[in-house]
């Protein structure tokens, strides 16, 4: 068979056309679905740090947008310590986009920022402030470079900040089985109850070598073969609670958990 | 009849793209650490090679030969994207955990290897059996070497705990290299081993 150039170039750009016409039809109409997924995932994330619900649950929609009517997404301006209440028809805030978004992330420096790999972070962070009578504290969202891959998860501290009450991790790509069970729940379980911040904003709590525990109240039991993932959790806890994230608000922070509604 | 059914049946065993043509490597290594995700990925290549399949073998009268490879490119990435979309709308945890690797069913030599290998010169009808029987062998291989890589590797099936990991307070030790890659190579060797045996057929000959 026998094509003409020109035929070549017509069938090419009406192949081209068509294709995108579909790919971004479907794109589009399945946007929604896909932006509330990802909504709902974080949503059951907080609620799983704040043992709000198990770990193993996986609550509906509905059951979600119930507790979420006692938790607080907060903005939190990390060059300043002031904190906002976030609102999502007329802000756009998304810090994981944000820290490579000129304008709206800032440089790190220092030796925890490069100790967990992060050059830049978005200047404005959310954080959830969980109001459930009983089981009030605050969730913080972090992450930072493992051994393959970038560990995202949340630490969720008491009200004063100064114990935990969980930590997970919902996205990593670490060897499974080994710097994976970062996500295993069981590992997971030796957080709760261990020293947070002191009033200064030191961080207390830290992760040790598999074994190697000395003091239980600030030490967790590093994964046994996945050293490199175990301290990776030290090293962004240490960048995420330092003056360059969270540090400059904490005492907001306490205050806004307390004393009820902030501004 | 028995042409289509051997056009279906064919790639599940004797003419197998993992375990004869040695097709699909990559994506049998890396998705294959978890059985549920194993399941997922062969659902979104039956469908992306089934249905390129279809569309190449309807276009293949209009495809001008010199731009060929590229034109099954465009509507396998389509394709792809689509999948992926949808995967991320409606089976949002498997979406996630799969990651870039829906993506990269575009790079599965499979895929377009059936393209431009059946789908160019035959029928929509056969075409499809073709995508569909070679989407089975591959998924098959892939279910089967993700069902040994979880067991041995994380204890489970499913997710659910069949062997007890010594971190979960068990007695099992998971094999550390199940979940490695190097685990899949040696899992598809035995494959290909037994299948050479089942059917000496397969058997290369030997120089």
């Amino acid at each position: 068979m026998n094509f003409s150039n020109r035929y070549i170039v017509l069938f090419a750009a009406t192949l081209c056309l068509a294709l995108s016409l579909v790919v971004s039809t479907i794109a589009v109409s399945l946007k929604e679905t896909q932006d509330a997924n990802k909504l709902l995932d974080k949503r059951t994330m907080v609620l799983r740090v704040a043992g709000l619900i198990e770990r193993e649950d996986q609550p509906t929609p509905e059951e979600i947008a119930t507790y979420f009517e006692n938790i607080e997404t907060v903005v939190v301006d990390t060059n300043t310590g002031n904190l906002m209440v976030f609102d999502p028809e007329t802000m756009k805030i998304d810090p994981r986009k944000d820290a490579k978004a000129k304008g709206l992330n800032k440089k790190t420096e220092g030796n925890w920022a490069k100790k967990a790999a992060i050059k830049t972070i978005a200047e404005k962070q959310l954080i959830y402030l969980i109001r459930t009578p009983g089981k009030e504290c605050v969730a913080f969202p972090i992450y930072g470079n493992g051994l393959w891959s970038t560990l995202y998860g949340f630490l969720c501290l008491k009200p004063e900040l100064d114990e935990v009450v969980g930590i997970i991790y919902y996205e990593q790509k670490e060897t499974a089985g080994l710097g994976g069970e970062v996500e295993n729940p069981r590992w997971l379980a030796h957080w709760p109850g261990k020293k947070g911040l002191t009033a200064e904003g030191e961080l207390l709590v830290e992760v040790v070598k598999n074994g190697k525990v000395v003091d239980e109240t600030t030490q967790v039991d590093g994964i046994s073969g996945s050293t490199i993932t175990s301290v990776a959790v030290t090293f962004m806890l240490e960048f995420w609670f330092s003056d360059q994230a969270y540090g400059k608000a904490l005492g907001n922070i306490r205050q806004a958990i307390s004393g009820g509604t902030n501004e | 009849m028995s042409n289509s059914k051997k056009i279906l049946i064919d790639p599940l065993h004797i003419n197998n793209p993992i375990t004869l043509q040695v097709l699909g490597i990559c994506s049998a290594l890396a998705v294959t650490t978890k059985l549920e995700i194993a399941f997922v990925m062969a659902g979104a290549l039956t469908f992306v090679m089934t249905s390129s399949n279809v569309i190449i073998s309807l276009l293949r009268n209009k495809i001008p030969p010199s731009i060929r490879i590229i034109t099954q490119l465009a509507v396998i990435a389509s394709l792809v994207i689509i999948a992926d979309q949808v995967l991320a709308a409606f089976v949002y945890q498997a979406s996630k955990q799969l990651s870039v690797f829906v993506g990269l069913i575009i790079t599965n030599c499979i895929v377009m290897g059936r393209a431009e290998a059946f789908a160019m010169a035959n029928p929509p009808g056969p075409s499809a059996i073709d995508g569909l029987g070679n989407s089975l062998g591959y998924s098959l291989i892939l279910i089967v070497v993700a069902f040994f890589r979880e067991l041995f590797g994380s204890g489970n099936i499913m997710g659910f705990e069949i062997m007890p990991t010594v971190n979960n307070g068990g007695w099992y030790n998971p094999n550390g290299i199940m979940v490695l890659s190097p685990g899949a190579f040696f899992i598809i060797g035995f494959i290909i081993w037994i299948q050479r045996w089942i059917s000496p057929s397969m058997q290369e000959e030997t120089n």
